[in-house]
């Protein structure tokens, strides 16, 4: 069994205000690391077997389609074994 | 790349520049050479470009739009007139309203979350920038085919985006319209109208005025949001045209609500400590806007240092900081003995805060980065003295081919039955709950009157419950068919409907939405659609405060309907005594006004195979009037009221029922399609206890309006002659409609 994982994150551009929001929130808590913070997200797909080139694919497709806005956003498809 | 500095252009004087790819023609770019008498640098460019966009300096509005000045009356309740980021109008005890409409219909259709909720931040803005706090918004919104897949993509991100970032803000979404026309389709029209209230005394202006005194730029930073989003996105194409980098720079931009909610309420304590010469927001055309504006409204003389700007992303050019639609940005103009405690208020509110630049002696408006001079132009030339174009107007050839409507007229209880029922499921018709649900309408406790109502109405003193009353309409349909005529309807409809609710009519406000106005079919639709509102606004001694023109809603050769949503506010002197529409067993129902046969642009007509017809209705400007006066005086025996527009009689008493779920039994008699079905102007539905009906009698013969009454409400059904409907029928057709199509 393995898992495709599909990250999307807002395009390096584009403004984000939650990620700004946990940046401010940061060294308010201490934490004093952060230069700035930027926030996306992850699916993780799970396939029988082996994933094939088809299927990663087709994970392409429905991540341009569905899982991002490729307006603004980018993704990545990789696969966790 | 080289910093393109005033003495570079100088010296190299035959540099090809990107003109074309910026949206300029061969003949503004040789203006701009005589201008400035040389080339522009790449940041003067820039500037140039965007303001000289069809957006920013509506060069082939312009000509047209001078008929509201020339043909306005003096009104007294104009306070602050066309020009200002919006208008401002008196309401009575020493209250200031200040409303305004935008368009932001191309940014909504490539990214409809972030389009649709950054046109609400920036109409909030506009409001915010007179010195008023916004109380509250409305969005008129337009798409094509309900059926279609793309509509599914476009409406619910517009109904989400507006709804996520007006909720976020703390608005009450008040009104506004959903209708569905093919010729949307790719074209879909995002307008949103905000309101806001001050005292006299708080009036703000756009100007900067006072040798010394600085500029202070605060609010979010400076991101490569919407890069060129002004001239390409308002201009002929959607090819991204902004190539000066490499990287491609993204023409959305992304809105922050509480960034914005932050920024209102330090402007607000700002302004409350009288600490602004001037102030401005930076929407389209950014910096290059509120730079050139200001200074151009003031002495004509400003230096800013552009390093100064605090940028989100390092990598920007100079040229991309002043073009950045970046959202969530004021630009104020300070004395610099109150530069203290202005910057002590935006770290209270931890709003980012940068002096800029200075006003100075002189007329010209020079922007330097480190050090170097990239910027050196009469600000006039940027922000005000654009090119105006008189282009090419011709009657369209459509409007010979008009075909008259042939439509069923339902004549018989069984088929009056059958028609309200398909009537009232028509998309344009159904219930818009799951559109209204996804905006707070009730946030602050002021909103006396929401969608379904014929007009918004919210308190703006709680202790004397004075109010206002807004409406927008258009009737692009009948604007289809004679734009003169149709600009006068909706702006009638417009007034009628918050009359209706027993608000004076007191200014008005317009976003015309139309086609290419290179296509001189497009021009004449829009030059006789200004005519017909100028003339109109002008007999009803109503000014136009302000407004917007969105060009280029257009697929290929095939325009939208011409689209002119008219916006009217009014006073609701005691609120708690508005009309509302809802009906209680036991009264009597009347229609105002008088019916004739034309279905042509009716909804009827439309649910019949999309037909248009062949005429329009004529405004009756005096009727109108008359009509006003009379809603006004009968306020107090009206027990409820609705105005008849689209879907006629049908519709409204349909609404009426339903509001409240209280039947009716009606009996209509001569031409019964017509009195069901029609939608000719100037007619209205009221509700009075039956102790009224002398009263009722006497006030129609007053104003000379004829009245009938058509029957009693009561028990659980819609009885129209012989033809009975239950209301949970009604109810079925009518809700869940929008849920099927895009929940």
């Amino acid at each position: 069994m393995a898992i495709i994982v599909v990250e999307v994150m807002l395009k390096p551009e584009i403004l984000d205000p939650q990620g700004q929001a946990v940046a401010s929130a940061l060294p308010r808590l201490g934490f004093t690391f952060a230069k700035s913070v930027r926030q996306g997200k992850r699916f993780e797909i799970e396939v029988d077997g082996e994933p094939t080139e088809a299927q990663i694919a087709e994970v392409e497709k429905a991540a341009h389609t569905l899982l991002s806005n490729p307006v603004i956003e980018n993704f990545l498809v990789r696969v966790e074994k | 790349m080289a910093l393109d500095t005033v003495k570079h252009a100088q010296e190299n004087p035959d540099a090809v520049q990107p003109y074309k790819e910026l949206g300029l023609k061969d003949d503004e770019y040789e203006s701009i050479k005589e201008i400035l008498g040389r080339r522009p640098t790449s940041s003067e460019l820039a500037m140039y470009s965007v303001m000289w966009s069809e957006h920013c300096s509506y060069k082939s509005s312009k000509i047209h739009l001078k008929q509201f000045g020339e043909k306005a009356v003096k009104s007294e309740a104009l306070l602050v007139g066309i020009g200002e980021n919006a208008g401002v109008v008196d309401v009575g005890q020493g209250y200031a309203v200040t409303f305004k409409i935008e368009s932001h219909n191309h940014p909504s259709y490539i990214e409809p979350y972030q389009g649709a909720a950054t046109g609400v931040g920036g109409i909030v803005r506009d409001i915010l920038t007179m010195g008023a706090r916004p109380i509250a918004i409305m969005d008129p919104l337009r798409f094509g085919d309900p059926e279609n897949p793309d509509t599914r993509r476009v409406l619910p991100g517009i109904v989400s985006g507006i709804g996520g970032y007006g909720n976020c803000l703390g608005l009450p979404n008040i009104g506004g319209e959903v209708v569905f026309d093919d010729t949307y389709q790719g074209n879909p029209l995002v307008n949103a109208l905000c309101v806001g209230v001050m005292k006299h005394a708080d009036i703000k202006l756009a100007t900067a005025h006072g040798v010394g005194n600085l500029v202070v730029l605060f609010g979010a930073k400076t991101g490569g949001d919407g890069i060129g989003g002004v001239s390409v996105l308002a201009s002929e194409t959607f090819s991204d045209s902004s190539s000066k980098k490499p990287t491609k720079r993204p023409a959305v931009q992304v809105g922050d609500p509480f960034a914005e909610k932050v920024l209102i309420e330090c402007s607000l304590e700002i302004f409350a400590e009288d600490l602004v010469v001037g102030i401005q927001d930076l929407g389209g055309a950014g910096l290059s806007c509120a730079t050139s504006e200001l200074a151009s409204a003031g002495s004509g003389g400003m230096d800013i240092r552009l390093e100064t700007v605090p940028l989100r992303d390092p990598s920007l050019s100079p040229e991309e900081i002043l073009m950045s639609e970046s959202q969530e940005r004021m630009c104020a103009i300070v004395e610099p003995s109150k530069l203290k405690r202005f910057m002590q208020i935006c770290r209270k509110w931890d709003v980012t805060a940068t002096v800029i630049g200075e006003v100075t002696t002189g007329t010209r408006l020079n922007i330097t980065f480190n050090g170097e001079l990239i910027v050196d132009v009469p600000p006039r030339t940027v922000a005000h003295d654009g090119p105006v174009y008189n282009r090419p107007i011709s009657v369209p050839k459509y409007l010979d081919t008009l075909k008259p409507v042939d439509v069923p007229l339902p004549s018989t209880g069984v088929e009056i039955k059958a028609a309200i029922l398909k009537l009232m499921s028509a998309p344009n018709m159904a219930d818009k709950t799951w559109v209204t649900n996804q905006y707070d309408r009730y946030v602050q406790g002021n909103t006396v009157l929401s969608q379904p109502e014929d007009s918004g109405v919210i308190r703006i003193d709680t202790q004397t419950n004075l109010g206002v009353a807004i409406s927008t309409d258009a009737n692009a349909r009948w604007s289809y068919l004679n734009p003169y005529e149709g600009a006068k309807l909706a702006l009638l409809e417009s007034c009628r409907n918050i009359a209706t609710n027993g608000a004076k009519p007191l200014a008005v406000t317009n976003c015309l939405n139309f086609g290419s106005p290179e296509d001189p079919e497009v021009m004449w639709q829009f030059s006789e659609t200004v005519r017909g509102l100028a003339d109109a606004c002008l007999e009803l001694g109503l000014p136009v405060t302000g407004g917007n023109v969105s060009f280029y809603n257009q697929t290929g050769s095939v325009a939208i309907l011409p689209t002119p949503v008219i916006g009217v506010l009014g006073v609701v002197e005691d609120v708690t005594k508005r009309t509302p529409m809802g009906i209680k067993p036991g009264q009597e129902i009347y229609v105002i006004g008088n019916v004739d046969d034309n279905f042509s642009g009716s909804e009827w007509a439309h649910i019949h195979g999309k037909q248009i017809g062949d005429r329009s209705p004529v405004a009756d400007l005096d009727m109108e009037k008359r009509l006003v006066l009379m809603l006004l005086e009968g306020q107090p025996i009206f027990e409820a009221a609705h105005d008849i527009s689209n879907g006629g009689f049908a519709a409204s008493i349909s609404e009426m029922v339903l509001r409240t779920n209280v039947g009716a039994t009606i009996t209509l008699e001569g031409n019964v399609a017509a009195e069901l079905l029609a939608e000719t102007p100037g007619r209205v539905v009221i509700a009075i206890n039956e102790s009224n009906t002398n009263a009722i009698v006497t006030l129609a013969g007053k104003y000379q309006i004829p009245v009938k009454n058509v029957g009693v409400t009561g028990g659980d059904s819609l009885t129209i002659n012989d033809g009975a409907l239950s209301i949970d029928e009604l109810r079925g057709a009518h809700t869940g409609v929008l849920e099927a199509l895009f929940g």
